[in-house]
């Protein structure tokens, strides 16, 4: 059961009036500005998401390079590389949060993958922070359910469906681009969207999620 | 297991190391912007070359440069290569003919544009890497774009993290094989294993950021109304001039290009 | 400043119980005073109220009052400086220097004012590194000191310590409450430690306050005085009293067999070919019933010789063998055996490994795999293919045993530092393994939780398990070991 309320904090917090009375749909409301523990933790979930990178890489390596080096195949697990930009907004549930965890993940992956020109990396990961950001903008950085998450992962898995047609594949056949544009937006609704939806309600169990709205929120959302 | 990239290569001393990182940051994004729109081979040719020279400007060290260089012509010779495979421009000459794959002039010439414009692109940002230092890159931010102090030095802090962070992860993964679960050949097992590491070095990592959140806020760090910078880095006319070079580099560099008769917008 | 608490309450949000209750204080300016009790007293609560840092959102509700200075604390928060367990989260640079300017930076201090102040703060602890040395290059006992500096530059009227040497070795843990006396009198600065070794602060303080369970006052007075007249009170409530040893378990049968050895076994980290290995030329032999102390200095190759005996590493040179060890259910023919035994340690598959020696890492978190403390349990017969029958006889048999059935629904990651530590023990032993290797069990754990470990480990051991454990805690050793072993630069000392 529930028991916490439309708990506020900060400055500014306007009365939420969508709120009904009953349990099952009480959403637990923070205030839309950053606390310290909220840059921290989103630039921390970053961090470790370039490590998760880098081992996500290893452990592909391994299955051969063919699979490495034919990228529509690498489109599958596209999806992967945008994660933090949709769990850094759910989690943390601030405006601005899904541009600045996915851009921070960007950055350190950078580390890691020493040749990779960082300033492309860093803009990828921007773009990609704001395709997730504009889908929590349209629901008004509100409603963070299943939905939202679905519709962040859509918004984040466009741009490299874009911008990766423009930089590497422009001279692919037209085909082969869309059909490398619609593996990755697929491979982002599911992996991004749905994964990072999954991951952050494992995360509240857990309990280590209690300085956040998202953990506080014990009703089904 | 992957590795951290090395440290920091450069000479600190050469002129261009001793740019501003912000100025470095903008070079890099000058030039990446037009070149992400030009389609022809030209321009980003005359622009890749100017940046060979500039190398020996940046006073890196040969022997890593040429191991990092290494990767990028990697992954370029890769774009090439897929290029190559899967393009639909197959004019001219057919040099090779093996049913799917049909090797022509016109798709030689598409592949090694697409591939020349990414190494142009790649160059500039390796070497601004190569050569700042991540305090000084938030310093810079701060002080000349006015980014935010808490998110800028919140990331930074975060950064210091990613050394244990990693550690963290090579626990987990013998953890794991200590509890009676390994990757093995079976790639279901490798994703399992993964998912599982990543939940637990997710919480570990929310736990630490918890706590240096707490200790960030007992040293003041909320109350930044007037913050101060213990490393001010003015900017100074080499970084003005650096700036006026690059933007003449990439404007002289289309207009040959148009003058060539050669410049096109990509993907038209 | 003066800290003044009347009648003062605190409840988190969403709990039911009072954190700390009906408390009245005085602690005057520039007193040093020790905050004991036991796990759960409140004493973490405590400070950080009075550092003005609890924080309004996950706040609960307050009762009676709380003034530092005469002032809400959160108003005087610049004048107090706290320091914290975790010596790794409290470091915000990659340079010393850097790190000590961060707070002055946060305060406004002119920028031609900041670096003398580092210089004299690095000073004021002692601090062995100048300005430029990389903070990831630190001990854990230099870490703390940093902070130490970082937090003196501020120039604080109170110091306030939450268990700033738990995460310690001895080594560390002395210098760091040497740079606390320094620092403190070179300032004047009161100073409020929360901590559960008494012994080892006792030089420093004046005075000793005590809460008990529920977050009361229990005992307030000069340091001697309250350890003779509460003496009973405080054991009960899990403070480590001056003078007091740990029970001693020795073994009560002869050692068994050899079951698992090392020889010639080295160590280098890929990548740190420039530098000795980190382990060499180990010689090594675990016996049944026998518990084997592996000691030595910081960063002398303790936890890399235990990854190592685990069949975790592979070795540079040298080799780990299992020996006279039963491999329950799997197939036993002398071909099967002997194909085993050619194969080194760690290149055995995890499910065979999993049979014949039980890990425990310094960290319980680090090995929970699942959701569920049962399913936990369950995870390791389960991979080595027991019925499901078997599977719930040996969990409850387990949870049992370690007094953790009223948790078989719980997450494991909710648990309590103690009852995580007793779960990561149960899970090595689910798959009854003859070895139990422990890497720092007692690392960060309070009294009660120390007690049980040489308790459980003592009867593990007297049961026929081989048990190896590295430890910097010497009362441990001194408790259970029948055998040390000391590491020194990464070999055995005679």
């Amino acid at each position: 059961m529930s028991s916490d309320t439309d708990s506020s904090s900060g400055a500014s917090q306007s009365p939420d009036p969508t709120s009904t009375g009953s349990p099952s749909s009480r959403t637990v409301r923070s205030g839309t500005r950053w606390r310290t523990v909220d840059i921290v933790v989103a630039a921390v979930v970053g961090i470790a998401f370039g490590v998760v990178f880098a081992a996500w890489n290893a452990l592909w390596a391994a299955t051969g390079p063919t699979f490495n080096a034919f990228p529509p195949a690498q489109a599958f697990m596209y999806g992967m590389w945008l994660v933090p930009g949709v769990l850094g907004g759910l989690l943390i549930r601030k405006p601005g949060a899904a541009v600045f965890t996915e851009l921070v993940a960007a950055l350190a992956s950078v580390f890691f993958s020493p040749g990779f020109p960082p300033h492309v990396i860093a803009l990828y990961g921007l773009l990609e922070g704001l395709g997730a950001e504009v889908a929590f903008a349209a629901m008004r950085y509100r409603s963070w359910r299943l939905p939202a998450a679905l519709l962040a992962g859509l918004g984040a898995g466009l741009v490299p469906a874009i911008l990766d047609n423009i930089l590497y594949n422009a001279a692919w056949a037209a085909s082969w681009m869309l059909t490398y544009a619609v593996l990755v937006v697929v491979s982002s609704i599911v992996m991004a969207g749905l994964g990072s939806f999954a991951l952050v309600r494992a995360l509240a169990r857990t309990g280590v999620l209690a300085p956040f709205a998202s953990g506080r929120e014990q009703s089904a959302s | 297991m992957s590795m951290l990239a090395e440290p920091i290569v450069s000479n600190p001393k050469a002129p261009l190391s001793r740019l501003n990182p912000v100025t470095k940051l903008a070079m890099a994004m000058l030039i990446t912007l037009p070149l992400l729109v030009a389609g022809d081979i030209v321009t980003p040719s005359i622009v890749l070359g100017a940046e060979l020279l500039a190398v020996a400007a940046f006073g890196v060290r040969w022997r890593v440069f040429v191991r990092r260089l290494w990767l990028v012509f990697l992954m370029t010779g890769s774009v090439f290569v897929t290029s190559l495979l899967l393009t639909d421009q197959r004019g001219g000459t057919v040099l090779f003919d093996l049913g799917i794959i049909v090797v022509t002039t016109q798709s030689i010439l598409v592949s090694a544009t697409i591939a020349v414009r990414l190494l142009a692109i790649a160059l500039p940002g390796v070497l601004a890497f190569a050569s700042t230092d991540p305090t000084e890159f938030a310093d810079a931010l701060v002080q000349h774009l006015r980014t935010s102090p808490r998110f800028t030095f919140g990331a930074l802090a975060a950064f210091r993290l990613l050394p244990v962070l990693a550690d963290e992860w090579r626990t987990l993964v013998m953890a794991r094989r200590a509890r009676g679960i390994e990757a093995g050949r079976s790639p279901i097992r490798r994703i399992r294993l993964l998912s599982s590491a990543v939940f637990t070095l997710l919480v570990c990592a929310i736990r630490r950021g918890i706590r240096l959140a707490t200790a960030m806020e007992s040293r003041g760090f909320t109350a930044t109304a007037t913050r101060t910078l213990a490393r001010p880095q003015p900017l100074r006319p080499a970084d003005g001039l650096a700036i006026l070079a690059t933007v003449a580099l990439v404007a002289g560099a289309t207009t040959v290009s148009i003058a060539l008769g050669t410049w096109r917008v990509i993907l038209w | 400043m003066r800290i003044r608490a009347r009648g003062w309450r605190f409840r988190y949000a969403g709990r039911s119980e009072w954190a700390v209750r009906d408390l009245d204080l005085d602690i005057e300016p520039g007193e040093r005073v020790l905050l004991a009790g036991p796990s759960g007293a409140g004493k973490s609560t405590l400070l950080t109220a009075i550092a003005g840092l609890l924080d309004p959102d996950q706040a609960g509700e307050t009762a009676g009052s709380l003034t530092v200075g005469g002032e809400p604390p959160a108003a005087v928060r610049h004048r107090i400086g706290l320091v914290f367990q975790d010596p790794e989260t409290q470091l915000v640079m990659a340079r010393c220097g850097d790190d000590v300017a961060f707070g002055l930076e946060n305060l406004g201090v002119p920028t031609d004012v900041i670096w003398p102040r580092v210089d004299a703060a690095l000073d004021l602890t002692g601090f062995p590194y100048g300005r430029d040395h990389p903070t990831g290059r630190l001990s854990g006992g230099e870490k703390q000191r940093l902070v130490l500096s970082g937090v003196m530059a501020l120039d604080p009227d109170l110091l306030l310590l939450d268990e700033p040497t738990a995460n310690l070795d001895p080594e560390g843990a002395a210098l760091v409450r040497e740079a606390v006396d320094r620092a403190l009198a070179a300032t004047g600065a009161g100073l409020l430690v929360v901590d559960h070794r008494v012994d080892d602060w006792l030089p420093l303080v004046n005075r000793v306050i005590v809460l008990d369970q529920g977050g009361s006052l229990l005992a307030d007075g000069e340091p001697t005085q309250i350890y003779q007249s509460y003496a009973d009170a405080l054991q009960a409530a899990g403070v480590w009293l001056p003078g007091s040893s740990g029970p001693v378990r020795r073994a009560s049968k002869p050692a068994g067999p050899t079951v698992l050895f090392a020889e010639d076994l080295t160590y280098t980290y890929p990548g740190h070919t420039d530098r000795p290995p980190a382990v060499s030329d180990i010689r090594l032999e675990l016996q049944a019933n026998q518990a084997l102390a592996i000691t030595g200095p910081n960063g002398s190759g303790k936890s890399t010789l235990a990854l190592l005996l685990a069949g975790l590493l592979p070795p540079t040179s040298g080799r780990v063998d299992v020996t006279n060890v039963p491999d329950i259910g799997s197939a036993d023919t002398p071909a099967a055996r002997l194909s085993r035994r050619r194969r080194p340690l760690h290149r055995l598959p995890a499910r065979q490994l999993v049979r014949m020696i039980g890990t425990v890492f310094q960290d319980p978190e680090h090995q929970f795999l699942t959701q569920r403390v049962y399913d936990e349990l369950a995870l390791g017969p389960r991979v080595m293919g027991r019925s499901p029958d078997e599977v719930s006889r040996i969990v409850d048999e387990l949870l049992q045993r370690l007094h953790l059935s009223h948790l078989a629904d719980a997450n494991p990651f909710t648990l309590s530092g103690g009852e995580k530590r007793r779960l990561s023990v149960a899970t090595a032993l689910a798959t009854g393994p003859a070895i139990l290797l422990l890497d720092e069990p007692t690392f960060g754990q309070d009294l009660r939780t120390w007690l049980e470990l040489i308790e459980l480990l003592a009867e593990l051991r007297d049961a026929g398990h081989a048990i190896g454990f590295v430890s910097h805690d010497p009362q441990f050793v001194a408790a259970l070991a029948d055998r040390t072993v000391e590491l020194k630069a990464g070999r055995l000392v005679a």
